[in-house]
């Protein structure tokens, strides 16, 4: 199953070059980037990996495409996304956040169902990725 | 096959490098380098061969014809206060001119900017300056600092490995130019045969003329908007000749020193006189000699003689 999380998510994965130039746009708003990654890509999970620091001060994205190079390298069976920080006054936020690698395989996400008191039933989504990279 | 079609058709118009010249900022640049820097004959050529060389690259490009980017790492050596960084930025906005880095803004740092304190601390730090200069010029000025020989065990010695591993694959995204002392980079380049061969350009800023010097001071007062009274000139080639005979000269950079502090004592003068009526733009935009002459330059002179 595709994942579908942020910007971009609906489209055909992003080439290096269109990586490149959303980084450029982010820049030029004067935006920070940064790269993080994780296995367990539920909606509900905001916090993943970082790799690396969030990059300041960066005039071009040929350096931050350096990073998630190597993040792409070093998970290559992993979700990794790329976060642009705005820090201006009143926005301190991310603005833009898009999947720039995925696993070959999306097992995608197990409905368990969990019995409780009474005959009530409760359901809840598990990845399926995280638990056999875990384990 | 294709490119020798590609080069049939086009024009002269597109052969044409004058007009290239003309269109890319570059010649803005290179009039500024020569209309606001004093001197500095060799390093004025140098810039001025490297630029033609990229603007021919680009035409051989257009028709077809090998054409790649040449590396272009610099050291620049000199004595203080004879323009190296202020060349560097310079050369940075030809660089963009030509298309030859993306963005042409110039990162200045030292060897603390890149070297570490602890293990694995070099690395990362490093990389991070990297790519803060990623798409510009990366200045390393003293730049002899980071490789200690009296201590193997110095972390400057990987800041290096990581600089020539990225001098030479990433040629495309920044240019990388080194500062400093004459001898000294001499012998930084002596013990590391592998950056000095990956450093294409060796260029020598040479010391200024006291000519050169008084050059220097009347350009620096015209952008402040000072001028000099015909005897304050005198003064100050006076003052130029016995500030060069006595140490820690740094050329333009000491010149610009006692400009700011004949400014001081030119401010002072006129606060003194204050109660003696109001004062005139000119006076305001003037410089006398005896702003020049209470200089302990000229008291050390009187006390050798």
């Amino acid at each position: 199953m595709r994942l579908t999380q942020g910007t971009f998510s609906f489209l055909p994965d992003l080439t290096d070059d269109q990586i490149r130039a959303q980084i450029e746009y982010c820049l030029e708003q004067g935006w920070a980037v940064s790269v993080e990654y994780t296995d367990d890509p539920h909606p509900r999970n905001t916090y993943w990996e970082m790799y690396g620091h969030p990059m300041f001060d960066l005039r071009d994205a040929a350096g931050a495409l350096e990073e998630v190079d190597a993040c792409r390298k070093t998970f290559p069976n992993h979700y990794v996304k790329v976060n642009a920080f705005d820090a201006t006054l009143g926005w301190e936020a991310l603005r833009l956040s898009f999947i720039v690698n995925r696993p070959p395989e999306e097992p995608g996400f197990a409905l368990d169902r969990a019995e409780r008191e009474g005959r009530r039933l409760a359901y809840t989504t598990r990845p399926a990725a995280a638990g056999r990279e875990r384990s | 096959m294709s490119d020798e079609n590609a080069a049939a058709v086009l024009s002269e118009e597109d052969l044409d490098l004058e007009a290239l010249y003309r269109d890319s900022n570059v010649r803005d640049a290179l009039e500024a380098l020569d209309r606001e820097l004093v001197g500095l004959v060799p390093v004025k050529t140098r810039v001025r061969e490297i630029a033609a060389l990229l603007l021919v690259e680009k035409l051989r490009r257009r028709v077809g014809l090998e054409a790649e980017a040449p590396p272009l790492h610099m050291s620049f050596t000199g004595n203080p206060g004879t323009g190296k960084t202020t060349v560097a930025q310079r050369m940075a906005g030809i660089l963009h001119g030509l298309g030859y880095v993306r963005k042409g803004h110039l990162v200045a740092v030292t060897r603390d900017d890149l070297v570490g304190q602890y293990i694995g601390h070099t690395a990362p730090k490093t990389k991070e300056v990297l790519k803060r200069a990623m798409g510009g010029v990366l200045f390393i000025d003293e730049a002899y600092y980071l490789y200690r020989p009296e201590n193997e065990r110095d972390y400057g010695q990987e800041a290096i490995e990581i600089l020539l591993q990225v001098m030479e694959n990433q040629r495309d995204d920044l240019v990388v130019i080194f500062a400093g002392y004459k001898d000294r980079m001499d012998r930084f380049f002596g013990s590391n045969p592998g950056m000095a061969s990956r450093v294409a350009h060796h260029i020598d800023f040479p010391d200024y003329s006291e000519e050169e010097l008084f050059a220097i001071a009347e350009l620096l007062l015209e952008q402040m908007q000072y001028r000099l009274s015909e005897p304050a000139a005198q003064t100050l080639r006076e003052y130029i000749g016995l500030r060069k005979a006595q140490p820690h000269f740094a050329n333009a950079r000491s010149i610009r020193n006692a400009l700011d502090r004949a400014r001081l004592r030119q401010a002072n003068r006129l606060f003194e006189r204050r109660d003696r009526g109001a004062l005139s733009r000119s006076m305001l935009a003037t410089i006398e000699p005896e702003d020049i002459r209470a200089s302990r330059v000229f008291g050390a002179a009187e006390e050798t003689s």
